[in-house]
């Protein structure tokens, strides 16, 4: 099995606002945006942050070899069962995704 | 009209090359702008009305870049003084900057753009239809507007702009856009609108946008068509990659950027190395819309006091979960019988520090961790019951066993007393625009003369 970031060139998670969290992967290399962008399915993502698919927004990016995922957060950042306030750990999730 | 914006870094306090810095002023721009924060760090800062940084390095930065604003000759304006931009943090910043001005013997205009809300404005905003909700949004009403402790407006260029016209030296603004100090002044000379926008949005980070993100300092270039970039310290460049990478960061649309009174489609912009360091961009659309701006506000939602205690007993970090989910049952059932309250009126959160205290349920991974952190967080509607609360749960905290019958364990405490009050916790309640019929409606200017 190989993971995410295995084949990305770097995979980061920031919260969009208080009420967003986005997660950008710069896969590096045309072949690696192609790997990703089939293997790294808005199905497979969202379940991943437990989200229902419709709430996930895909972008891919060509020119950047970038694919970006963007979803509510479940938890308003800061709230009391808030448990990163920067939502910056959330990528490790998808760069440990076996492919 | 060709418009040169100097950026010193992404935030003051986050400090800047000095170098870079001083050849910033050397190549004679037209403005100096700064960042003084965001909603980065949580609702705390707005919340209090209070900055997150250290006074001391807000003033010490300050200094510097008011020493090099009367070297340049031109405008210093600040956004978002003091972390949040509510009104207590723009004269907070003020009187940073006439204690400097003192000691410096600088005579200064001052100008402060105030851009806290009133509650009744915006209830009397929200009865009238022009507020909006931005998805997700929570509920709001009259009663939970009223509950607010600040609530904030995004200003946009206009409002810098009638500051910048007031002819001041320095101006310290409330809450802004990110973009808007940038963008206020090649839009006010005539300056293409989206490239304005753009190069507003790539530079407002400081370096970040280039390979050398720590190094800080940034120019921008605006003209007719569009923006040239720069960044200023020895050996870091801003490539198209760089550049055009820097739309994806903390936003979750990585071609649009809502603005008052329109929006940025980057869609088809164009990227252009001028040579290693610089890169041109042109092609950015202006897109005008409805004059919105968009509020934050910030509530109490209760005061907490947190308890830490280490297992390192291999038993009991095997054992992490049930152990807490055991002493939260305990707890629940000693505050009822001991204090007499409900279990609505306080919440105990353990988080297991080594298991899954960053990502909770998403969390997929299992280890073998050597130690265990259990962090528990008490919320309660008052510091002394939270407080309570704690001191009822220290002793278990540090000796509540798996079974009944084995020995009393005794737990690792980092420090005594193991219990910490935090004080009040806040959390965002809007996420919402307030529509204007005039974008100076909701935000008023005040000038000041400050003698040498």
């Amino acid at each position: 099995m190989t993971k995410a970031a295995e084949i990305a060139h770097k995979i980061r998670s920031k919260n969009a606002g208080p009420f967003w969290v986005t997660v950008d992967v710069f896969c590096g290399t045309p072949a690696a945006y192609t790997r990703l962008t089939t293997d790294l399915t808005t199905e497979t993502v969202a379940a991943l942050y437990h989200q229902p698919s419709q709430s996930l927004k895909r972008f891919e990016i060509p020119d950047l070899h970038v694919i970006k995922f963007s979803f509510p957060r479940p938890v308003v950042q800061g709230n009391r069962k808030d448990r990163d306030m920067h939502g910056a750990q959330w990528a490790t999730l998808l760069a440990e995704l076996d492919l | 009209m060709p418009t040169r914006i100097l950026i010193p870094s992404g935030v003051l306090c986050l400090g800047f090359d000095h170098i870079a810095l001083a050849r910033g002023v050397a190549n004679r721009p037209d403005l100096i702008a700064i960042d003084g924060g965001s909603t980065d760090s949580g609702p705390a800062s707005l919340g209090a009305g209070q900055s997150k940084y250290a006074r001391s390095v807000t003033k010490s930065e300050w200094r510097e870049l008011m020493l090099a604003r009367a070297e340049a000759g031109v405008p210093l304006v600040i956004g978002t003084a003091g972390t949040c931009g509510a009104d207590a943090c723009v004269d907070w910043m003020y009187e940073i900057t006439v204690e400097i001005a003192a000691e410096l013997g600088q005579s200064l205009r001052i100008a402060r753009l105030y851009s806290g809300q009133p509650t009744a404005r915006v209830a009397k905003a929200m009865q009238e239809g022009r507020i909006r909700r931005l998805f997700p949004a929570p509920e709001i009403s009259a009663e939970t507007l009223a509950q607010m402790t600040n609530i904030v407006a995004l200003a946009g260029a206009e409002q810098i702009q009638a500051a910048i016209n007031t002819g001041a030296d320095i101006i310290i603004a409330g809450r802004t856009t990110d973009t808007a100090i940038i963008a206020a002044l090649p839009l006010l000379r005539g300056d293409h609108a989206g490239g304005a926008w753009h190069g507003a949005k790539v530079a407002e980070c400081g370096a970040l946008c280039s390979t050398n993100p720590t190094s800080g300092v940034i120019q921008v270039d605006f003209d007719e068509s569009g923006f040239t970039i720069e960044p200023l310290a020895e050996g870091a460049q801003c490539t198209p990659h760089s550049v055009s990478a820097h739309m994806l960061y903390e936003n979750s649309d990585p071609f649009i950027l809502y603005e008052p009174g329109g929006h940025l489609d980057v869609t088809k912009t164009r990227y252009q190395a001028l040579d290693a360091r610089r890169v041109r961009a042109t092609g950015s659309e202006w897109v005008p819309g409805r004059y919105t701006v968009k509020l934050e506000g910030a509530r109490h939602a209760g005061y907490q006091t947190t308890l830490i205690s280490v297992l390192r007993d291999a038993h009991y970090v095997a054992n992490a979960q049930t152990w807490a989910d055991k002493l939260h049952g305990f707890l629940d059932a000693l505050i009822s019988k001991r204090m007499g309250i409900a279990s609505d009126s306080y919440d105990l959160d353990f988080r297991l520090i080594g298991i899954n205290s960053a990502l909770g349920a998403m969390e997929n991974r299992q280890g073998s961790p050597v130690e265990v952190g259990v962090l528990l967080i008490i919320t309660a509607e008052t510091q002394a019951l939270a407080s309570e609360i704690g001191k009822l749960a220290n002793p278990h905290m540090l000796h509540y066993p798996l079974t009944e019958n084995e020995e009393l364990p005794t737990f690792a405490f980092p420090y005594s007393p193991a219990q910490s009050d935090r004080g009040a916790l806040y959390e965002f309640g809007l996420n919402h625009v307030m529509e204007l019929d005039d974008p100076m409606s909701a935000f008023r200017l005040e000038v000041t003369e400050v003698p040498a």
